[in-house]
């Protein structure tokens, strides 16, 4: 696989965020694995060189296991904390601010959530609790809704990366508005990067033939009856979206066309 | 530990601060903890590896730098993170 990848390399550009360059795509989180061990294998093999984790109090009875920075390797990966299950501005920037000392990073992916049914990005909240924390030196890279104008405040407001919804986080309808995505991806400057709902391969493809810069994913590789075959799959089908998007696609026809020549038929 | 110092002479010529607990709150519950540590302390007290947790302290975060020199008080609410598993 790593040949491969190698060969292909002057077929893209590499992903550059906040000026860091990723030969890869594909964004992976680190939650629902059934063990570290598979989350291991599945982030070697999708060939990620993003993972997000979450910051959470240390178990002082040790029921659980340990913190995953003992499975993570900081040299291979960049460690992106994250603001999950944060419902206010100022409650996701006292986690932005604990992941920066835990992962010793100013990078964080920015979450504010507005609903526990959906999952939902607080709008307000974001756009608040971005200001605040670029005002701070933190990259903060934004998961949002698919709308055009908070993608554009989120800009404005000195963000690193838009990152808005193919659907709710962890529910696995792929990507469901299409038409949006390539609307904030042909309106803002800084990297576009989808977070959330991709189920399967095909999700991942068609979300990266939208012309998107990367993708972000848990719970499809997570739950996977096969993680580390979903990671290769989804690698694969992140590489082969991205290239058929600027391979440039063929024009729909409501009629066919034939391939072989009409000319030089028999009589 | 204060009703072992009172029964045995051993823990008797332990110096005084050893001997006491106070009350902080520890990751939202209510723990007692030898009086006079730093927060250094308190980690090593905890079995836990200053470089994989994150201390705050009454909502303020101690750096690293710090943890030799700041001190755990009665009442202080303390939290310990750490990172986890998440997308």
């Amino acid at each position: 696989m790593a040949v491969v990848t190698e060969k292909l390399d002057h077929l893209d550009e590499p992903l550059e965020i906040a000026g860091r360059k990723f030969r890869s795509r594909l964004i992976l989180g680190t939650g629902k694995y059934k063990d570290n061990e598979m989350m291991v294998k599945a982030i070697t093999t999708s060939g990620t060189e993003i993972v997000t984790v979450a910051v959470r109090r240390v178990d002082l009875d040790r029921t659980k296991e340990e913190g995953i920075l003992y499975h993570l390797d900081q040299q291979k990966c960049l460690l992106l904390p994250n603001t999950a299950g944060c419902y206010s501005a100022e409650e996701a920037i006292r986690y932005a601010r604990l992941g920066r000392e835990a992962g010793f990073t100013d990078w964080v992916k920015l979450e504010v959530i507005g609903d526990q049914d959906t999952l939902l990005p607080d709008v307000e909240g974001l756009l608040e609790a971005a200001r605040t924390l670029t005002a701070e030196g933190f990259k903060v890279l934004a998961y949002t809704n698919e709308d055009l104008i908070t993608a554009l405040k989120l800009e404005d407001a000195g963000v690193v990366a838009v990152m808005p919804l193919a659907s709710p986080i962890g529910s696995g309808l792929g990507l469901l508005n299409p038409f949006t995505i390539r609307l904030i991806k042909g309106r803002v400057s800084v990297p576009v990067i989808v977070d959330a709902g991709v189920g399967t391969a095909s999700d991942a493809c068609v979300t990266m033939e939208q012309g998107v810069d990367g993708i972000l994913m848990n719970t499809a590789i997570a739950e996977a009856k096969d993680p580390v075959r979903m990671a290769v799959a989804m690698r694969q089908a992140t590489e082969a979206g991205r290239l058929a998007y600027l391979a440039g696609r063929m024009p729909r026809r409501e009629q066919a066309v034939p391939s072989s020549p009409t000319a030089g038929m028999l009589d | 530990m204060r009703e072992c110092a009172a029964l045995t002479p051993v823990v008797k010529t332990m110096k005084e601060s050893d001997q006491v607990t106070i009350t902080i709150t520890l990751n939202g519950e209510e723990r007692g903890v030898p009086a006079g540590l730093t927060v250094r302390g308190l980690l090593a007290h905890l079995e836990l590896h200053e470089r994989l947790v994150v201390v705050e302290r009454n909502k303020e975060i101690v750096r690293r730098q710090q943890y030799g020199e700041v001190s755990i008080r009665a009442g202080d609410t303390i939290e310990l993170v750490h990172f986890v598993g998440g997308g």
